[in-house]
């Protein structure tokens, strides 16, 4: 038993060397964001302290194990009690804490701060798949992607999970149909909510991961710093087939993004004419939008924050096009609709959630839904 | 009680009907003190035997063994069973062993009671287990019961629900039960501060029991009446929300996870004195620091909930408290070293068990600690790291501690002394089985590998395989502590009155095997 012990010991040191310098997949994935490496900083600084804590701790325990038993002959001390100690060891470990919770501090603000987003996605979860919806652009990117709508679903074939014959794939239950794809060095803002039950948007190596709770809308941040595909998969329990619904986000550059919208553009407008999506796309996305003018501002800022809520009737919302649930309010004049909307009333949050929208554009969105509703 | 049992002092006059009926009518603490373990202990290799069904399925990757929806089924129920059927009432056991012994009480305050709470439990039981069996099956939503999962699974969750009632129930009663007879069945002379430590911590865990399991039932409730009555407190669409639940629940939750470690706290602050032959060091810092630990557990319920996008000043709040709660643990990992720091010590099994639980328990500490930190446990919730860190405070913690409490008092309560070798067998093939069941469980969390998942990507096989291969070990091993415990009830070397030189609480004052009514005369405790 003991040399079985030795050898497993010296196995996981060995395989701790090897394991960080290869593979990795004895510590947290290799961070891709900002967020992700304070992350994985705050946690090596912090195991380190409770490794030093641990070896000072267990080193005095071991020490009296060996040196004070009765079988080496430690004839037994009497003391029981000293205030001075029991107050160091006391303040002590709370010095160590003050100096732990200052960098968490810090991140905590950064990891929360969803403002000043380039582009805003809906990832919406369902049993089980995710769903994914391009609300925003902002700046360059504005009007490029807004309003591209697809489902993710495991692409692994069932036969890999329930045939042991059958070879599995290199990403075997990390893979999905349709990636979500994202510019890179772009702050892209997640808005989360399921259809279902909750579910949870994660992708480790963004230091990613929100709930996504049925009938609210919660958000988080990531910007990707180099291109490539980062894999996540749902982090709450969410049924039978929690395990097989992964999150794929394939980090494109700029240019890539705005041709990939384009033709994800195309292909839901006119199926047929895929062939031109080597065309210019950048200048063709921003042209629609400013074509369709103001009015369009207040449709568009209804799909992308109303209308997850009011055009279902989530959480006793009036949805948009039913006179009935409509009418008592119009009743109390559009001025207080527009109040409502802008601070919030009973279950609905201010601007519905999201703080980035101006008052003007809140405005415009109760208008657009005000005229669907008449 | 002087005054009614006067006229029989003096003999053992054990008057019960035999058979089973001594065990149906039972009012003695001694005997359904009994009842609790060996209930605890069924419960025990029953939720093990689910444990071995995940382990089994996760020994490769693809799916072998279960379907996934049955494998979230094993996943749930071996959650409910151990902490309602195996951790908690194997303590309750303790408590109706130990408490009036130890205090120099006859037997509890409410006698008939304790019957009742202790004759709820096997019904609670029989519900969760025969709800794998009706249509639909046991519930799959998880230990949390998480809503609206809950609400969508079929009539094995009501099953759960009404179970969770009952043990409440019984919980309550149970505690009221040991409240009172702690404050006031004490021999002459026991002040508060004065009772054995197992005691102190007790006292303290009831009154957590007593303030949290309502709320559970009334957590349990909301979603009971949410699945068949139309009301909408978890279901955002009629103005409730899924939150809700989450709050409510580890509101219980995390009082919880108190009230299954301080009393192995207790038990370890009875063995470690005993065989470092030395008094337990800060006695009186160590009560405060479980008072502390009790008081804070009531503030920190929403660091389990990090990831459900509470504002930035919620986050901090609830991590600064969390944090917080190092510190009186430290104090009292720090106690129990400076108490074995110039012993004479021995290391019987008993004596094995604390100095592992100490060892192995402070493990799983420090990786609260780092759970504690808001921005590692976004990344780490629902990871495998948690379900480490969750098995290293209660296997190594709490189940280390059981183990250590029954090596400790098998020989007051058999009047036999078990066998040390296959003591110590069991002691040292527990602890490693346990540690290559979890330690590798950190890698796969820190790895990215999610909880409750019945598959997994290829990157998490070596480490997958390595736990199932500890978890079967780990379960192989407890049918040697079944054994060892039989043959110590069925024989063995007579036990002294105290078999262990450095002990000193009451119950070591009363002969081997305990009489059947413990102090008739109250003792003077000076």
């Amino acid at each position: 038993m003991a040399s079985t012990t030795k050898n497993w010991v010296t196995a996981v040191a060995a395989a701790t060397w090897a394991g960080n310098a290869a593979a990795g997949n004895l510590n947290l994935q290799e961070p891709t964001t900002t967020i992700a490496a304070q992350i994985y900083s705050l946690h090596t600084y912090i195991m380190v302290v409770c490794v030093v804590i641990f070896v000072l701790v267990f080193g005095a325990m071991f020490y009296s194990i060996f040196k004070h038993r009765k079988s080496v002959g430690h004839k037994a001390a009497h003391f029981h009690e000293n205030t001075t100690v029991e107050i160091i060891w006391t303040v002590i470990p709370f010095l160590i804490l003050l100096g732990m919770a200052a960098p968490a501090t810090k991140t905590i603000l950064a990891m929360k701060d969803t403002s000043n987003a380039d582009i805003t996605i809906k990832a919406v979860g369902y049993q089980w798949k995710w769903g994914y919806e391009y609300v925003r652009g902002e700046g360059d990117l504005a009007g490029v992607s807004d309003g591209i709508q697809f489902y993710s679903n495991l692409s692994t074939t069932k036969d890999q999970i329930y045939d042991k014959s059958v070879k599995k794939s290199e990403n075997y239950l990390l893979e999905v149909d349709n990636p979500l794809v994202v510019p890179v060095g772009k702050k892209v803002r997640i808005l989360t909510t399921a259809n279902d039950v909750i579910h949870a948007f994660w992708v480790p190596s963004f230091g990613v991961k929100q709930d996504a709770i049925p009938g609210f809308i919660r958000d988080t941040w990531f910007t990707a710093e180099q291109t490539g595909e980062f894999r996540g998969q749902c982090a709450e329990l969410c049924g039978k087939e929690h395990g097989f619904m992964p999150i794929v986000v394939k980090v494109v550059t700029v240019d890539e993004f705005k041709a990939w919208a384009a033709k994800q553009a195309k292909d839901t407008g006119a199926p047929a004419a895929e062939t031109a999506a080597a065309a210019p796309a950048p200048q063709a996305a921003p042209e629609k939008v400013a074509a369709a003018g103001g009015a369009a501002d207040g449709k568009k800022t209804f799909e992308g924050a109303c209308a997850a809520c009011h055009m279902t009737g989530v959480a006793g919302a009036p949805k948009v096009g039913e006179k009935a649930a409509w009418a008592p309010r119009l009743a109390q004049g559009k001025d207080a609709l527009y109040e409502h909307a802008i601070k919030g009333k009973g279950v609905m949050p201010p601007k519905g959630g999201n703080a980035a929208l101006s008052d003007g554009e809140v405005k415009a969105a109760v208008d657009h839904m005000v005229s669907l509703s008449k | 009680m002087e005054a009614v049992h006067g006229h029989e002092h003096g003999h053992d006059h054990a008057h019960y009907p035999g058979g089973i009926m001594r065990w149906i009518t039972t009012t003695n603490h001694k005997d359904i003190g009994t009842l609790y373990l060996w209930f605890s202990f069924a419960m025990f290799i029953t939720g093990g035997l689910l444990a071995l069904g995940i382990r089994a399925e996760l020994f490769q990757p693809g799916m072998q063994v279960w379907r996934p929806e049955f494998f979230n089924q094993l996943t749930t129920m071996h959650g409910l069973i151990m902490v309602f059927g195996a951790i908690m009432p194997a303590f309750v056991g303790f408590a109706n062993w130990q408490v009036p012994m130890m205090i120099g009480a006859p037997d509890m305050a409410f006698a008939r009671m304790n019957n009742f709470s202790f004759w709820l439990l096997p019904p609670a039981a029989l519900l969760l287990v025969v709800s794998f069996f009706v249509p639909g099956g046991a519930t799959g939503a998880g230990w949390t019961l998480y809503a609206p999962l809950s609400v969508q699974q079929g009539m094995g969750m009501d099953m759960a629900i009404f179970a969770v009632h009952i043990m409440g129930a019984s919980s309550i009663m149970g505690s009221i039960n040991i409240i009172t007879t702690i404050l006031n069945m004490r021999a002459p002379g026991m002040t508060l501060m004065k009772m054995p430590l197992f005691v102190w911590t007790w006292l303290i865990t009831a009154y957590l029991l007593i303030a949290v399991m309502p709320v559970l039932a009334g957590a349990v409730t909301m979603l009971l009446t949410d699945r068949h009555f139309d009301t909408h407190f978890f279901n955002a669409a009629g103005g409730g929300d899924p939150v809700l639940y989450q709050h409510v629940f580890w509101f219980f939750g995390h009082p919880e996870v108190y009230i299954m470690i301080l009393p192995a706290f207790g038990i370890v602050s009875q063995v470690l004195p005993a065989f470092a032959r030395k008094p337990l060091f800060g006695y009186s810092s160590m009560v405060y620091a479980t008072a502390s630990i009790a008081i804070l557990s009531f503030i920190v319920w929403a660091h389990h909930m990090f990831t459900v996008g509470m504002p930035a000043a919620g986050q901090l709040f609830f991590m600064y408290a969390t944090m917080l709660i190092a510190v009186p643990t430290g104090v009292k990992v720090f106690n129990w070293i400076a108490t074995m720091w110039r012993g004479s010590m021995t290391f019987e099994t008993p004596m094995l068990f604390s100095v592992g639980f100490l060892f192995v328990f402070t493990m799983g500490g420090f990786t609260g600690l780092i759970l504690a930190i808001t921005p590692v446990d976004i990344q780490l919730q629902d990871t495998y790291y948690v379900v480490a860190h969750f098995h290293y405070v209660l296997v190594a913690g709490s189940l280390f501690a059981i183990f250590s409490g029954i090596y400790f008092w098998l020989p007051k309560w058999t009047g036999h002394m078990y066998d040390e070798t296959l003591g110590k067998w069991h002691f040292w093939l527990s602890i490693i089985f346990f540690n290559v069941t979890f330690f590798v469980m950190h890698f796969l969390g820190l790895a990215g590998m999610p909880r409750r998942v019945p598959d997994y990507a290829q990157q998490f096989a070596d480490f997958n395989m390595i736990a199932s291969i500890g978890a079967f070990g780990f379960g192989l091993t407890q049918l040697l502590f079944f054994y060892i415990v039989v043959k110590c009830i069925k024989g063995g070397e007579k036990a002294p009155a105290k078999p262990w030189e450095g002990a000193d609480s009451l119950e070591w004052t009363l002969p081997s095997p305990a009489p059947y009514h413990s102090f008739e005369t109250p003792p003077i405790v000076k």
